[in-house]
């Protein structure tokens, strides 16, 4: 096990060392100057010579990336020029948001994809079977903006159940707090669900097939103990590994439903920056989200092969 | 949430199958639809159109109307319109952008997969690392520092689908390289152009044709994202994506403003996902329940 570790380490630093560079090189080489950007159109080209070479824009660029770097190494991911804020404080401030609605989305997911694919796996090939099943396919054509949109006109302009923005801090009310979730966190479930359905649903079918669990049948145990018991663990494989994926695409991913709902999450940091042109904090929040990325299919990798011994001894 | 990235060993095929297909009728549908969505779009500058961009401040949010057949939107535009030039900008985005994958991607791909080596070995380290971005955050991201416009929109989206569509070559020429026709190939003394050419590409061509479809359908709501978000096709140009965001603002008063371009969007989507899935049913020698 730890040779495997260290095996998966030793691929995951120069991953991460990429992501760095394209990072950066994204932000450097693409067009539109730093300097002008802060100083506006009004900028004497003195000014302009003087903010790059305070900011160390007329370094060459492989210079430019080690010191940024080097920084970078240190906790300084930078400052915006708009309102001061450190990146990281930026970036802390709103974690505690997006991980809240992450939590919410994959623990409705789960609960609406776990019971519906057991049923599926169960009645495979009836007529609730292929319901579900297209249903699931279908969903995969509607982005959850137009879920946002439906559910905002149904629950917030029709029936007035729900706020659709207006989030509050949870320490100053938290009924209020949890109920600006209900929306975002829903609209994101129904994006997870039929993913997380067609997974399970297919593994199960396969453990369903397996010598015991006729033997389990045999001994007439009942059947949902059967199911949950001795079908379920071994079927989750499969589960664990998008479930962790999808954790780790929400981290930067939701950004389209914190827009929609005004929740002050990462999300939302980034769509903000681009809107303010804000180049250092969208430059630290997409290195901040891509390395997130990349360390939470790391642990998704692990817990893999923690759960199935095949994938260490590098068989599967 | 939509990403640029489809399970790419779902695509592990063994040489073309010819397989009697009973096309269902929903895949007809799709079909149909599709053809009609095309030609409208292809066809807009000559269909009897009112101009999409022309401003009507007396008849905001108009119900239809023998003059406009679907109404107006929040500053009297022709909605019917608007949904046929948008559709002109989602399929133009949508199949432009994945076609610079399947060619750059595919080559890219299929070279990996049959040469291996150090080439592969790079190949397969860049594809992992531009896949460990997660793909919405770098189109933002890019789109941002590029400018917003339908040109940049393509270039960037497509780049990004180029890792998925290596990914999926690579497995698919890989599985195909050790193969008896091109062993027999080779023994012939083919030379590697002919064996590329000839042998392989006609049978990673389907599933690669296959994940193109999805492609567009991914595409087709990534594009829509960003619009949505004001950060895709820039305005005035109608694009279903910005018509659902901007109809977002009057969803109290005028839902249909946001529900039409959203109903066309979902439908075009649903039709590439079905086109698509049928085919890459049709190269899957899998048991289509599992």
């Amino acid at each position: 096990m730890a040779k495997f570790i260290g095996r998966r380490l030793i691929y995951l630093l120069p991953v991460l060392l990429a992501v760095t560079l394209l990072t950066f090189l994204i932000a450097s080489l693409l067009p539109g100057d730093l300097a002008y950007t802060i100083l506006g159109d009004q900028a004497t080209p003195e000014k302009v010579a003087a903010l790059r070479a305070q900011m160390g824009l007329d370094l060459p660029i492989w210079q430019r990336y080690l010191l940024w770097l080097w920084d970078v190494l240190h906790g300084d991911f930078g400052r915006s020029f708009r309102t001061g804020e450190t990146v990281l404080a930026a970036v802390l401030d709103r974690l505690p948001v997006s991980i809240e609605l992450m939590i919410f989305a994959e623990a409705l997911g789960l609960l609406i994809g776990i019971p519906l694919a057991i049923l599926c796996a169960v009645r495979s090939g009836s007529a609730i079977d292929r319901f579900l099943t297209g249903l699931a396919f279908g969903k995969l054509s509607l982005p959850s903006f137009m879920v946002a949109i439906l559910l905002i006109y149904l629950f917030a302009v029709q029936l007035g159940w729900l706020p659709a923005t207006g989030w509050v801090p949870f320490t100053e009310d938290p009924i209020g707090n949890l109920r600006s979730f209900v929306l975002p966190a829903f609209t994101l479930a129904f994006a997870e669900w039929p993913v997380l359905m067609r997974v399970l649903r297919s593994d199960m079918i396969a453990t369903l097939q397996e010598d015991y669990i006729t033997m389990a049948k045999a001994k007439g145990l009942r059947p949902a103990r059967i199911l949950l018991v001795h079908a379920l663990k071994p079927s989750s494989l499969t589960l664990v590994t998008v479930t962790g994926i999808n954790i780790g695409r929400l981290i930067g991913g939701a950004l389209i439903v914190e827009t929609i709902f005004a929740l002050p999450g990462i999300g939302r940091l980034l769509v903000g920056a681009i809107y303010a042109r804000d180049f250092i904090i969208l430059q630290g929040v997409v290195l901040f989200v891509a390395t997130g990325f990349v360390l939470v299919n790391f642990v998704v990798d692990m817990l893999y092969a923690v759960l199935d011994p095949r994938i260490r001894h590098g068989r599967a | 949430m939509a990403v640029l990235e489809i399970e790419g060993d779902t695509a592990l095929v063994s040489p073309v199958r010819r397989r009697r297909s009973r096309p269902s009728g929903l895949f007809l549908v799709a079909l149909v639809w599709l053809a009609l969505i095309g030609l409208a779009a292809i066809l807009a500058d000559f269909l009897p159109l009112v101009s999409p961009t022309d401003m009507d401040f007396l008849g905001k949010r108009a119900p239809p109307s023998a003059e406009h057949l679907l109404g107006t939107d929040q500053l009297g535009r022709d909605m019917l319109s608007r949904l046929i030039y948008g559709a002109r900008i989602s399929l133009t985005v949508g199949l432009l952008a994945p076609a610079i994958g399947l060619v750059i991607g595919g080559a890219l791909g299929m070279l990996a997969g049959y040469f291996g080596g150090r080439f592969e070995v790079i190949t397969v380290g860049c594809v992992d690392v531009l896949l460990a971005f997660p793909p919405l955050v770098l189109a933002l991201a890019v789109t941002a520092y590029l400018g917003q416009s339908v040109l940049n929109l393509t270039l960037v989206i497509g780049v990004l689908s180029i890792p998925a569509f290596t990914r999926v070559a690579r497995a698919v020429t890989l599985s195909l390289s050790q193969r008896e026709f091109v062993v027999a190939a080779r023994t012939l003394g083919a030379t590697h152009t002919r064996i590329l050419m000839r042998e392989l590409l006609p049978n990673v061509a389907l599933p690669l044709l296959a994940f193109f479809l999805l492609g567009v359908a991914v595409t087709i709501v990534v594009e829509g994202a960003l619009s949505f978000l004001g950060l895709g096709v820039p305005p005035p140009a109608p694009s279903w994506g910005s018509m659902i965001g901007e109809g977002r603002e009057s969803l109290d008063i005028a839902p249909w403003l946001a529900f039409l371009p959203a109903a066309f969007m979902f439908a075009t989507v649903l039709a590439f996902n079905i086109v698509g899935d049928t085919l890459r049913a049709l190269t899957d020698p899998r048991p289509a329940t599992l």
